[in-house]
């Protein structure tokens, strides 16, 4: 490619890059200056920091594996990768959508402050750390210490959570359909509302995951940590 | 008038005495601004050795002795070329309030260097009067966004600070202002914590990778530093320059914060004047010394301790609290405004109260007008101009056309203890203890 053009009026047809021929470099410096509205990536390999920065609305299908962070920082990128990710999938999102289609490592979705992530397999610990206002959806379960600090947005589990769900968690709303091995400090079951049950199956729908929300459980801050008092550990 | 055949404790002095009473009464340990208050070794205890028959000393008002330092080299596309060593460290809006965050731009941009953003992202005041903004990446991510990313002119990729080695930041809810709650995501009037390591890297080798996505997001144009709190240092700067560091930053532990435990901030981490040597000895054994620039930051307050950094190996120093004074902080004008918070001019540490009278670590409305920016940033950079002509003035007398020309065999130390930490011969004697033996 030699020439940029306007994304909005460039032709809707994929362009390819093989990361077997070429760099991740040469990749993202084409998506933060797109000459075309979609691209495949072939061949990751688990390579780092595929799309990373992607800063508008492109359509990306990676095919293959990645490594750290894929699609870190996006805002506004509609990215899927067909395979698993590594960590920090989505790290920082501001908005857009990324899906997963199989598993994704440790930190999905680490702080991001918008768009929507969707894990259809499985993820590791700390899923949804720090988040900020993201919605995570993840098919499968999740690991030990996911959505810790967790500030805003919602999190929704269709499996298991692992241990200390939700440790020090601010504003974030937890939802999750299987068993939950323990919650972290200041995590309580909160009542599921109809207004509960009314969001959660707006994620599911936009997810594409099929399930009732009357089988899930809420969980949320007891607001005992936000402040410093000689009654807490802080 | 205490009658003088009473005996204070050196164990239990009267400081101590009223600790003890204070956390007796509340429950509560005590959570301050500011740095290590305690003695500690420090560059009072080097001295320079001038220039005389065996070296040949520039004329001090006129001969040319440059100041001028790039950070970045090592892979950024543009590294930042800043006139002098001084740069102005990180210290957060929220923490301080907007019109000291743009004082601190306004004064750092009118001698031409830069200064840092902190946890809690970046505002358009501090963006738009900074000619050079360094770019925090803290562990709590608190308003990090893409877009801001790429305004910065530099990163930092900050895994500590002197004051609180392992520690994360914290923020009482008397400054958690609608302002701050909305930049952080939080709700207004809690007490916030930010988090004491990274969410989505965990050691040295992760590190490397999120370095990676870093300049990746950026396109390899800023340069990125690692900045850590002095404790391993040696260890911790060979990591970070593994890691792909452009620039190490190291913070001694009289480096200040806004708020944090006293005890945290009086026993953990190691003095400034330790970290340096530790510092260049681990750039020096992996060739990268210059290559990957050095930052020490931790109780610079004048041009000699400015240059005295520089001869043990630092290409720039960073200042805080110092700036903070030069801002206005602890002004005596105010004395009686902090006497009645139980403080005085001149010992004034309450920052994480935000109830300052001279209008810098506070979002009180009516007591951040206090400071007028333009002239908050008049001080600063005449402060800044000093530090640089001090510096100069050292330089010269030992014989330097350029401050970064200054080296250890310049300096030698009055204490035993600051001899070896800074490895440099105690006064008189060829003495390095450590080093050269007994």
């Amino acid at each position: 490619m030699t020439a940029t053009v306007d994304p909005g009026t460039a032709p809707d047809t994929a362009t390819v890059f093989d990361l077997a021929k070429q760099t991740v470099r040469a990749l993202n410096a084409e998506l933060h200056e797109p000459t075309a509205r979609r691209y495949t990536v072939l061949n990751p390999q688990g390579a780092h920091a595929v799309a990373a920065g992607v800063a508008t609305d492109l359509t990306i299908d990676v095919h293959g594996h990645v490594g750290y962070y894929a699609a870190g920082m996006n805002d506004g990128g509609r990215i899927t990768i067909h395979g698993n990710a590594g960590t920090g999938v989505a790290e920082n999102m501001m908005a857009g959508l990324v899906r997963v289609t199989g598993d994704a490592s440790q930190s999905a979705g680490a702080t991001a402050h918008g768009g929507l992530l969707v894990i259809e397999g499985s993820a590791s610990m700390r899923c949804g750390i720090s988040m900020k206002g993201v919605d995570i959806v993840v098919g499968g379960d999740i690991g030990p210490m996911s959505a810790f600090m967790a500030q805003a947005g919602r999190l929704v589990v269709l499996g298991d959570a692992g241990a200390s769900l939700g440790d020090s968690i601010y504003e974030a709303r937890i939802y999750v359909r299987g068993k939950v091995e323990s919650l972290g400090a200041d995590c309580i079951e909160k009542e599921m509302r109809p207004e509960h049950a009314a969001e959660l199956a707006e994620l599911l729908a936009a997810a594409d995951m099929v399930a009732d929300p009357a089988d899930f459980r809420r969980y949320g801050s007891a607001r005992r940590l936000y402040h410093f008092t000689a009654g807490n550990e802080y | 008038m205490i009658d003088p055949a009473l005996r204070e404790s050196a164990t239990f002095d009267r400081p101590t005495i009223a600790a003890i009473q204070r956390a007796a009464e509340t429950g509560v340990y005590d959570i301050r601004g500011w740095g290590a208050k305690r003695p500690l070794p420090h560059f009072d205890d080097l001295l320079f050795l001038g220039a005389s028959m065996s070296r040949y000393p520039l004329e001090g008002y006129r001969e040319r002795c440059d100041t001028d330092v790039v950070l970045g080299t090592r892979y950024a596309k543009y590294p930042l070329h800043l006139d002098i060593p001084v740069t102005i460290a990180g210290m957060s809006f929220g923490a301080l309030s907007a019109q000291a965050k743009e004082a601190l731009g306004r004064g750092a941009s009118e001698v031409g260097t830069s200064t840092t953003t902190g946890d809690g992202g970046m505002t358009p005041e501090e963006r738009g009067q900074s000619k050079y903004l360094v770019y925090q990446y803290l562990p709590s991510r608190y308003g990090m966004n893409p877009t801001d990313l790429r305004k910065a002119d530099a990163i930092e990729v900050v895994l500590g600070q002197g004051a609180k080695p392992g520690g994360g930041g914290m923020l009482l809810g008397q400054k958690i202002s609608e302002r701050v709650a909305e930049m952080r995501t939080l709700p207004p009037g809690i007490d916030q914590r930010s988090a004491c390591r990274h969410p989505d890297w965990t050691g040295p080798d992760d590190l490397a990778i999120k370095i990676l996505e870093l300049r990746e997001i950026t396109d390899w144009e800023k340069p990125i530093y690692v900045k850590v709190g002095a404790s391993r240092t040696y260890y911790d700067v060979k990591l970070a320059v593994a890691a792909g560091a452009d620039v190490v930053v190291v913070d001694g532990m009289q480096g200040g914060t806004a708020a944090t435990q006293e005890v945290f901030i009086e026993h953990v981490g190691i003095p400034t004047l330790a970290a340096i040597p530790q510092a260049v000895q681990a750039l020096q054994e992996m060739g990268v010394h210059r290559e990957v620039q050095l930052i020490v930051s931790g109780g610079i307050r004048t041009g000699a301790d400015v240059a005295k950094a520089l001869a043990l190996g630092a290409d720039a120093v960073a200042i805080g609290t110092a700036a903070l004074i030069a801002l206005g902080d602890n002004d005596p004008r105010y004395d009686e405004q902090y006497r009645e918070l139980g403080s005085a001019a001149g010992f004034y540490d309450d920052f994480q109260d935000g109830r300052d009278p001279a209008g810098i670590t506070t979002q009180d409305p009516e007591l951040a007008a206090r400071l007028d920016p333009v002239e908050g940033g008049r001080r600063l950079a005449n402060y800044l101009r000093v530090l640089t002509m001090e510096a100069q003035t050292i330089a010269r007398a030992c014989g330097k056309a350029h401050v970064q020309h200054l080296e250890p065999e310049d300096l030698v130390a009055v204490t035993i203890e600051a001899a070896a930490m800074a490895r440099v011969p105690l006064a008189g004697t060829s003495w390095i203890p450590g080093v050269t033996g007994a």
